[in-house]
């Protein structure tokens, strides 16, 4: 009966090529810039901002595809960075291991961060907006406390040694950088194919109104535990990453809640729900961060909360869509009076509709 | 006569106020029913309690014979019953077209977790029912930067999608202005010759006279008078209850 109606439309057809083209052109000179980096530049100094700019590439991306996209701030990822490091820190050991053997622990301390994760979601998910905000710090300061009181387990205050690491200092973190590198990209791919996916369209119909989508038949409480879980997996496995380069693990760092800060405060710049928004967030906010703690100690702080406030107060949706707006408004104007965007049917069709500003509340 | 939708004695008590006691209504099938009365008479709650947002008191609701008294509104949804809302419910980031997916997704599902949301046939389905509706070319925009006349259609083709047998539209002309009232009251017209039966709320009288074939009248919770059109416009409890008492009834 409707389908009478349908004239041929183009939607489905293969996008323009040469875009697709430039775009995966544009993304090997990235990965290859990236692959050859720190073979370029050799300064370990360097190398170092490195290291640390993509484990946040990876963990502000992995943060993404469950806060970014369903909209359920979590202030609680550093529960499965610092589950993730302890995890790292304690088998390797109890299991004597050394050298490049502890780097295929992190795999299991993503599972370990999934475990942790089912439960954690399980209770938090069943509340939203601010007051899932709370449990999730709350939550938080509970694996802060145990990482304290544990003391046999994580040794407290004092915190875990990593052992000693005897790869070529000239060339010490390059192990580290590639294996970031690695979770990065995965991250960041599967955040791409996420958002397009239909599962990433019931996570972002559920960040818009979490009932209708109900209605329409999304499963929302296994559709957002899954991302939760996902999302959970890289920044464990960074979280050990990071205690192996770092060599040192102790409550104040493993669990801190200035990991949560700086990925909200990561994805909010590039753009909260985007792919590319927390990548470039990550990219800009870390090496600054290193930067600053190097000059004077803790002054980042009060650059993070600066960096904060203007962000809410004048790039409220994040450079990338509002860059992404910019520009397609740029050309629209350029278009202008050659050709009509809307195709409207009747002659006072839809678009004639002038009335009545939207909805209240 | 077999109703295809109908409610027995359905009761609702918000609080103090009792918002629906005993309505009782029926849809036949294939036809267009409007569902009319004063503010806060229970047409709405009467929707919510169908479409399973709100739970019964008491009372039955049947489809086809079978009760669904409060399923929950995805099974509702997912037993072949759409509906539309007063003040739409679109999801105001996702594009256009993504609305249309997001409502056809239990129809159209890949094995593969991560394919493209939508495949060819759901695209071109959804893609059919923007046109129908007449905002095709809005597909690639996002729903929020939709006017509130547009966002009207949107929610009209998106409860298309799943192609319900039911359809529960809360007042499809709304707040729209009259060339589209028209427009919105074609396209239900032309469905319902395809076979298509609504259920529909609607406070502009010249709209549902002229659209509906049988009407049903609330009155602070209770069906006060059913009928074709003609017999309502005569029906002096209805002009008691509702016409004559109420002259400015846009609200």
């Amino acid at each position: 009966m409707i389908a009478s109606k349908v004239t041929a439309t183009q939607v489905t057809a293969p996008r323009l090529r040469p875009a697709q083209l430039s775009r995966a052109g544009a993304i090997v000179a990235v990965l290859a810039a990236l692959v050859a980096f720190p073979l370029v530049i050799t300064n370990p100094a360097i190398t170092n901002y490195g290291v640390l700019t993509l484990i946040f590439v990876a963990a502000a991306a992995s943060w993404n595809i469950f806060s970014g996209y369903s909209g359920y701030i979590s202030l609680g990822h550093a529960v499965f960075f610092g589950s993730g490091a302890y995890f790292t820190g304690i088998a390797t050991k109890d299991w004597n291991l050394s050298g490049s053997a502890v780097f295929a622990l992190l795999p299991l301390a993503g599972l370990v961060g999934a475990v942790l994760a089912v439960p954690f979601g399980l209770v938090a998910l069943r509340v939203r907006r601010h007051t899932f905000v709370v449990i999730t710090i709350a939550v938080f300061f509970v694996f802060q406390l145990m990482a304290y009181n544990l003391q046999s387990l994580t040794g407290g205050t004092s915190g875990l040694l990593g052992p000693t690491i005897n790869f070529s200092p000239a060339t010490f973190n390059n192990p580290f950088y590639y294996i970031a590198l690695i979770i990065a990209v995965i991250v960041v791919a599967l955040s791409f194919l996420i958002r397009r996916s239909r599962f990433g369209l019931q996570l972002r119909a559920i960040r818009d109104d979490e009932d209708r989508a109900a209605g329409l038949g999304v499963k929302v409480m296994p559709v957002k535990l899954s991302a939760f879980v996902i999302s959970a997996v890289p920044t464990a496995m960074v979280g050990g990453l990071l205690w192996y380069y770092l060599g040192l693990i102790d409550p104040s760092s493993g669990f801190d809640p200035l990991f949560d800060v700086a990925v909200v405060l990561m994805a909010f710049l590039g753009g909260l729900g985007t792919v590319t928004g927390p990548v470039l967030g990550a990219l800009l906010i870390e090496p600054a961060r290193l930067y600053f703690q190097q000059q004077t100690t803790y002054i980042y702080l009060i650059l993070y909360g600066a960096l904060f406030l203007v962000v809410i107060l004048v790039l409220p949706r994040g450079i990338i869509p509002t860059a992404a707006e910019r520009i397609s408004g740029w050309r629209a104007r350029r278009k202008g009076s050659t050709g009509q965007v809307a195709a409207s049917p009747a002659p006072a069709g839809p678009d004639a509709v002038t009335d009545r500003a939207s909805e209240p509340a | 006569m077999n109703a295809l939708l109908r409610t027995e004695e359905v009761s609702k008590a918000f609080g103090g106020v009792q918002a629906l006691s005993d309505a009782s209504l029926e849809v036949a099938p294939g036809r267009i029913t409007g569902l009319i009365g004063p503010n806060g008479s229970g047409k709405t709650t009467l929707f919510n309690v169908i479409t399973g947002y709100e739970r019964a008191d008491s009372g039955h609701v049947y489809l086809d014979g079978k009760a669904i008294t409060n399923f929950r509104p995805a099974r509702v949804f997912g037993l072949g019953i759409g509906r539309t809302f007063q003040l739409t419910r679109i999801f105001p980031s996702l594009t256009v077209i993504e609305n249309m997916l997001i409502a056809g997704h239990l129809k159209h599902r890949s094995r593969n977790p991560l394919a493209v949301s939508g495949g060819a046939a759901a695209r071109h389905h959804a893609m059919g029912l923007l046109e129908f509706t007449g905002i095709a070319g809005h597909a690639g925009a996002l729903a929020g930067t939709l006017s509130y006349g547009q966002r009207k259609l949107l929610e009209l083709a998106y409860v298309l999608v799943a192609d319900p047998d039911v359809v529960l539209l809360d007042e499809p002309a709304g707040g729209v202005n009259p060339s589209l009232i028209n427009h919105i009251g074609d396209r239900i017209r032309e469905l319902n010759a395809a076979g298509k039966t609504f259920l529909i709320v609607e406070h502009n009288m010249d709209f549902v006279m002229g659209l509906c074939h049988d009407i049903t009248v609330l009155d602070s919770g209770t069906v006060v008078a059913t009928g074709p059109p003609e017999q309502i416009r005569a029906n002096p409890r209805v002009l008691d209850a509702y016409l004559g008492s109420e002259t400015d009834d846009n609200d």
